[in-house]
């Protein structure tokens, strides 16, 4: 039976008190007006509960930006491979994000298996928190089919009229509840408020594009020669922005740092952008994809070509941050769109 | 934040030692390298090693040598063109390097058994096809009739010159070499290697071809391969791509949703015709 508990909305700062007891707690935090991230509170009043997708998904906590998987002993010639890790417990996780470290997951449990992530992923702690609306126009989430929670989640919160439901998921999240004695059972009444909230939330949340779900595969399939992608690649200024920003985008470079007594040091792995024009490069010189609209049609077909053949799952959320970020102002709702109309 | 040592990981590199260096041409350099524990590196023809300088990085090399040739120790060749390799190329005999691998799918020599073969090789290709048809030499009986076609830019730039006169001088292998530019001493053929395919008399149904070469190669000499008819399935190829990890996961040799590093180097024609950007 699904288990489903309550929080009175007076006691919502009091819960998130007791919980950074527990372990270290990052939530979404306002950074500017329209600007949010992820970081460490210690109380609810820190934490934007109203937030748009945040700069950096949570991605952070899973790929670091920056991780050292290696120490090395030039003169000794040693190798120590090392793990990086933080027990915490990330706070109001949308669902685009929640499918983000899913897509995440597939990609570093596939064989050969990445022992670093897959012990960082464990020591997290994920409490969702669901859209009760649209965040902005850039969002395509229902699109995505993202909008409604589909599991990934340890906790997870939905606001009713003066209370969180709270959705138990795992024996981590029931571990939680019971510790923090803030909790009562979900009663027939808060049961049937989230249950017209979903349904509400099924008027709001319509497929932001002009293609269905299941058909979005097929679009991109079929348009490799697309003019669309010169149009992109005459805007884009291969900054990166967007994959540094794509809760899905995982690639990454390997490097080594010395340190300053030249012998000691550290391999490395930083995230990388296909976006960048060497990404591809090979000794000879020759780059596979020279032409920034051929590094476009790339990012792209790995959220909804490439991915759905080898996970059976598109790596676009929809959660926006590709389009928001972009300084050329390219839209993947338009992108997408154009490439469908062109196939009509 | 913590950090763990782990017992295991897949970026472990083991110590291989240099125990032979000699530089080749004015850009490539050749390596005989040893594990440490007289490991076996046991790889198949056409694989691939991440080789590394603490400090300075790591870089994905074609293995040369063939299992066949020694088991205590492999072949490298590498070509001068990135901070990794420069600073390869300052390492002589006695120096230590960090060995991954041997990673991604070689030539599948089962499959190749009993039938004739023709070696393509244009350039650097000769490297990692070396290692194949040294095992095949080395298992000559195995394979019908063995044709090898040899490009180059200029002799000078002819890698292996011993042993591919020893190849040349073979009654049981049909060599032939070209170069695209001469020089005074040069008595061979003069042009792109595609210029030798048409002459080469095969039997079709029962020919493989193998093909390595720089990637602007390829679409040249598949052309003339198709011409003679050899069937797609029949013709394998190993792509170059700039791979970081060798496990499938930082994206650099993507082609498609295969990751070349695992799913690759070596793929057949009909696997990849097509196939946005992999050739």
């Amino acid at each position: 039976m699904e288990k489903y508990v309550v929080l009175k909305k007076k006691d919502f700062n009091d819960f998130i008190a007791k919980l950074a007891l527990m372990q270290t707690v990052v939530a979404p935090v306002k950074k500017g007006k329209k600007s949010f991230a992820f970081q460490e509170v210690t109380t609810g009043k820190e934490i934007a509960l109203q937030y748009i997708p945040t700069i950096l998904p949570p991605k952070k906590y899973f790929m670091p930006q920056q991780e050292t998987i290696m120490k090395f002993n030039k003169a000794k010639f040693e190798w120590t491979p090392v793990l990086e890790y933080n027990e915490i417990t990330i706070f109001g996780v949308h669902t685009c994000d929640l499918a983000g470290i899913q897509c995440l997951n597939m990609v570093f449990t596939n064989k050969p298996k990445d022992i670093n992530y897959i012990v960082r992923k464990d020591k997290i702690t994920i409490i969702g928190f669901e859209c009760n609306a649209y965040c902005d126009e850039f969002a395509s989430c229902a699109a995505m089919d993202n909008h409604i929670p589909n599991g990934g989640y340890d906790l997870f919160f939905t606001e009713l009229n003066d209370s969180f439901i709270i959705h138990v998921n795992t024996l981590m999240g029931e571990k939680i509840i019971e510790e923090i004695s803030l909790f009562s059972k979900a009663n027939d009444d808060n049961l049937k408020e989230l249950e017209e909230l979903r349904t509400k939330k099924r008027e709001i949340f319509k497929n932001e594009l002009n293609t269905k779900h299941s058909d979005l595969k097929a679009v991109f399939e079929n348009s490799f020669n697309s003019k669309v992608w010169k149009d992109i690649g005459a805007k884009c200024v291969a900054c990166g922005n967007c994959t540094n920003v794509c809760p899905t985008c995982y690639c990454f470079d390997i490097k080594d740092e010395m340190n300053l007594d030249f012998n000691t040091g550290s391999r490395i792995r930083v995230w990388d952008s296909c976006q960048n024009e060497d990404f591809a490069k090979v000794a000879g010189g020759e780059s596979f994809r020279e032409e920034r609209a051929n590094r476009q049609k790339h990012r792209y077909m790995r959220k909804f070509n490439y991915p759905v053949d080898k996970f059976s799952r598109y790596f676009c959320t929809g959660c926006g941050r590709c389009t928001r970020t972009c300084m050329a102002q390219i839209k993947l709702k338009e992108t997408v769109n154009a490439l469908a109309e062109e196939k009509k | 934040m913590i950090q763990v040592p782990l017992k295991e990981s897949e970026y472990i590199v083991k110590k291989g030692t240099i125990i032979r260096a000699k530089k080749m041409t004015a850009l490539e350099k050749f390596f005989e390298i040893s594990l440490a524990g007289s490991e076996v590196l046991d790889h198949e023809p056409g694989q691939f090693v991440m080789i590394s300088i603490p400090g300075i990085g790591e870089a994905p090399i074609s293995v040369s040598s063939s299992p066949t040739t020694k088991r205590s120790s492999f072949e490298l060749v590498v070509r001068n063109s990135g901070i990794l390799t420069k600073a390869l190329h300052n390492l002589e005999a006695g120096d230590v390097v960090g060995i991954r691998g041997p990673f991604g799918h070689g030539f599948p020599t089962n499959i190749l058994e009993g039938n004739d073969l023709l070696f393509v090789a244009g350039g650097l290709g000769i490297v990692p096809l070396r290692s194949l048809i040294n095992f095949v030499i080395d298992n000559r009986r195995d394979y019908g009739k063995v044709n090898i076609l040899l490009g180059c830019k200029t002799p000078r730039d002819m890698l292996f010159g011993d042993e591919v006169k020893q190849w040349e001088e073979r009654l049981d292998v049909n060599f032939q070499c070209t170069v695209d530019r001469s020089d005074p001493d040069w008595k061979g053929n003069v042009g792109l290697i595609t210029s030798l395919i048409p002459g080469v008399n095969l039997d079709i149904a029962r020919t493989f071809a193998i093909v390595v070469g720089p990637p602007i190669m390829y679409k040249f000499v598949i052309a003339e391969l198709l011409k003679k008819n050899i069937p797609e399935r029949q013709i394998l190829l190993s792509l170059e791509r700039h791979m970081k990890c060798g496990v499938g996961k930082c994206g650099h040799c993507q082609i498609g949703e295969h990751y070349c590093c695992q799913d690759g180097p070596v793929y057949s024609y009909d696997q990849i015709k097509g196939k946005h950007e992999a050739l």
